[in-house]
């Protein structure tokens, strides 16, 4: 018989794909809606990667899957923090050695013999991911309700000031997204880990 | 790639690995390219995506604070030139004739007789400076002056238990709005922008401004002022926006 280790815990398994599925929606709506009125007048995004169809649309699925953002997100956090599974994982954290692993990473030399410890590069990114998407929401609250929460909106320099960060905090997930699949394409044994939640042990 | 300097012990199995991951990605980015023009226009998704719409509306009646005041701002502040915006384009402004208008009033309203001009720019006046929220996402800063629209309801006699106040508008437009935001202390019936009698592009003769709701729900040449208990939809809302879309 096989030798199996667990990797990933059922809850995080089951939030990580329900979170995939709604920061897709939510970023291929939001950039129709930016679209709608162009923070940076000579940027758009292209209409063949957005959703909705029209602004109408795009803001039906933007709000409709806002909840399934925040529930999860929820489950997630409290998750993450009862179960000790944040401090196991993303902790300790240091300057040094996520230098030293994303200089490792970028030269193509970072091991991942151990699928169960993430390394300092994938501890800073899961931590400034986490970080990026709780910006995103509060400011995407503050756009929302620039009234009814304009104390949380004027923290960020009043409506305007929120949706600059709104943009902002998206293309910092974007990115860490993007490096994210990049990194699995290159350890693709990482991929069946995330559903089944188990690794077979090599030799 | 530089995995291939990853140390890999089973180089077969990585590959046909990274064969099925990338199959999978391709189908989930085909995924999402079907999504951009069939996903939405299913009538299954369409109806997911509408009850989550009340959904919201209900959330926001809820989250609405009757106290709680929009930000006001120095009248250094304004927006000029103030942009317009319509369901048309500015070209194609309505000129409503002074001489012939009236505002009629109609549903759960006691004192019906329309009114003139001159008797509702006789009544007590009020200024906000605002900022003006549109669904687009962009904003501007405009100073209106008009009545307090709840001490107006209030004077014809509205019935303010009910639900909803509708607007029929010289332009064809129409729109509604809850009953707690009509009620609302910074919801004006507004009759000036900077100081001037509305210009025909701010909507003359008077505009209902709602510093908490987005700018199409503050509807421009109204005609018709009514009070009900089923919602009237709105010209925007019908074709899909929220209804409630408070700020």
């Amino acid at each position: 018989m096989a030798n199996w280790i667990k990797v990933h815990p059922l809850v995080v398994r089951i939030t990580h794909w329900i979170n995939a599925l709604a920061i897709l929606v939510m970023v291929a709506s939001g950039w129709r809606i930016y679209n709608a009125s162009p923070l940076f007048e000579s940027f758009t995004f292209p209409d063949a990667l957005t959703l909705g169809g029209w602004l109408a649309g795009a803001l039906q699925w933007h709000f409709a899957a806002m909840w399934l953002l925040a529930l999860n997100g929820l489950v997630y956090v409290v998750y993450g923090i009862v179960s000790g599974h944040f401090r196991r994982r993303l902790l300790p954290i240091s300057p040094g050695a996520i230098l030293r692993d994303v200089s490792r990473a970028l030269r193509g030399r970072l091991a991942h013999e151990d699928l169960s410890v993430y390394n300092a590069a994938q501890r800073a990114a899961y931590f400034v991911l986490i970080l990026a998407l709780v910006v995103m929401i509060l400011s995407g609250l503050a756009i929302w309700k620039p009234v009814q929460l304009q104390e949380l909106a004027a923290l960020m320099g009043g409506y305007e000031g929120a949706r600059l960060l709104h943009f902002f905090a998206m293309s910092l997930v974007v990115f860490i997204v993007v490096v994210h699949v990049v990194m699995v394409a290159l350890v693709p044994r990482t991929f069946p880990t995330m559903i089944t939640g188990r690794l077979r042990r090599s030799s | 790639m530089k995995n291939s300097r990853l140390a890999l012990k089973h180089p077969k199995v990585e590959s046909l690995e990274r064969r099925l991951f990338l199959k999978q990605s391709l189908s989930i980015g085909a995924l999402s390219l079907l999504s951009g023009c069939d996903l939405t226009g299913d009538e299954n998704v369409q109806q997911v995506l509408e009850g989550m719409s009340r959904w919201n509306d209900r959330a926001q009646a809820w989250l609405f604070d009757p106290k709680k005041l929009a930000p006001e701002y120095p009248e250094s502040m304004i927006t000029r030139p103030f942009p317009f915006n319509g369901y048309y384009p500015e070209s194609d402004v309505r000129i409503i004739d002074e001489t012939d208008y009236k505002l009629q009033l109609g549903g759960l309203i006691k004192e019906q007789k329309p009114w003139r001009l001159p008797e509702l720019y006789a009544l007590p006046q009020v200024s906000q400076v605002t900022r003006h929220i549109c669904v687009e996402g962009w904003s501007a800063i405009g100073k209106w002056s008009g009545v307090r629209f709840s001490d107006f309801l209030q004077r014809v006699g509205a019935d303010l238990t009910a639900k909803y106040v509708g607007f029929n508008c010289g332009d064809d437009y129409y729109a509604s709005i809850d009953m707690a935001t009509a009620l609302h202390p910074q919801t004006l019936l507004a009759f000036r922008f900077a100081d001037q009698i509305l210009p025909p592009k701010y909507g003359f003769p008077m505009k209902l401004r709602i510093p908490t709701k987005l700018g199409f729900k503050n509807p421009k040449h109204i005609t018709e002022i009514f009070v009900v208990n089923d919602n009237p939809g709105g010209y925007w809302e019908d074709k899909g926006y929220n209804w409630f879309s408070g700020n």
